[in-house]
């Protein structure tokens, strides 16, 4: 089965790379309020049903994929 | 003689500071014991200096591999007894993803690379690791790090701030100026700046020293408890 996990920055923490990258964009003349970087982790996970995956996806994220003090964890999980 | 605590030293792939924090732990009266990551067990010391530098490449977050290495099974569980536990700069960022310190560093709120002296208070001196200090002594200490934006939990007890970043001196944008944290039951120290590189006045400062040797001290107290 696929995952595509989304790991974000939470909301109300600062994010300079996002920040970095938003000033950049104003240079090449685009309007842009505001950016935000994440990161999105795409696995391949075996599992005997589609139960089973997310459970463990969602233990990947607590575990290693995102830090919940700073960041939020999104994912789906797809045959 | 003095009794020479040993003092664990671990290297992870990336770490290179653990020369310099060998060299300063034996300047200072100890003796240090190089452990390499893929030890599962401990030495029989009476201290661990998890040292700066990198650690498996820092994918995914700073310290989020590095602290699935084998030997951090048995530095968590020598922390969990009230083993005495110090992190430098990427050290620091290991105890936070291991848990065994609170809160998480991120990049520099200037995403700029920082390595110079800085000016750090003293918060607390009834550390194992600060015992040679005064509260409200100003200590010079080089930085150098990318990612030492402290970020502090909710809820974070201000007891276990121990260094804060001197006025006007914050070189990552830390919450709360914190320069190092210790864990509730202060056994565990983990701090941005590097005491090793500043032991010795000829290379600008030995403030560093101060932090180092109290750490000395207290292992040499537990060696002689345990005696």
């Amino acid at each position: 089965m696929k995952a595509k996990v989304l790991v974000r920055p939470k909301e109300g923490i600062l994010d300079p790379q996002g920040e970095a990258v938003a000033n950049a964009l104003r240079h090449l003349g685009f309007e842009v309020a505001d950016a935000r970087v994440g990161r999105l982790v795409e696995l391949q996970v075996e599992s005997a049903s589609l139960a089973e995956a997310n459970e463990a996806v969602a233990r990947m994220c607590d575990q290693l994929l995102a830090n919940p003090l700073i960041e939020t964890c999104e994912f789906e999980v797809t045959e | 003689m003095e009794v020479r605590p040993r003092i664990a030293v671990v290297t992870f792939p990336g770490s290179n500071d653990d020369g310099d924090a060998a060299w300063a732990l034996g300047a200072l009266g100890s003796e240090a014991v190089p452990v390499w990551h893929e030890q599962p067990d401990l030495p029989d010391v009476a201290a661990v200096v998890l040292p700066g530098g990198f650690s498996y490449g820092d994918y995914l977050r700073c310290g989020a591999i590095g602290r699935l290495a084998p030997v951090m099974r048995s530095v968590e569980a020598f922390a969990g007894e009230g083993g005495l536990g110090l992190g430098i700069c990427n050290g620091f960022l290991l105890l936070c993803e291991a848990g065994l310190l609170p809160g998480v560093l991120r990049r520099n709120a200037s995403l700029r690379f920082v390595c110079r002296d800085v000016r750090v208070r003293v918060e607390r001196d009834d550390t194992p690791f600060t015992s040679r200090c005064t509260v409200g002594q100003e200590l010079v200490i080089p930085v150098k790090n990318g990612e030492g934006c402290y970020v502090r939990p909710e809820g974070l007890d201000p007891d276990q701030i121990v260094l804060r970043y001197a006025e006007g001196e914050n070189p990552s944008g830390a919450e709360d100026d914190i320069a190092g944290v210790c864990n509730a039951a202060g056994n565990v120290f983990g701090l941005m700046p590097h005491p090793e590189h500043a032991v010795d006045p000829l290379l600008g400062s030995a403030d560093g020293g101060l932090l180092l040797a109290s750490l000395v001290d207290a292992a040499r107290d537990r060696v002689a408890a345990a005696a």
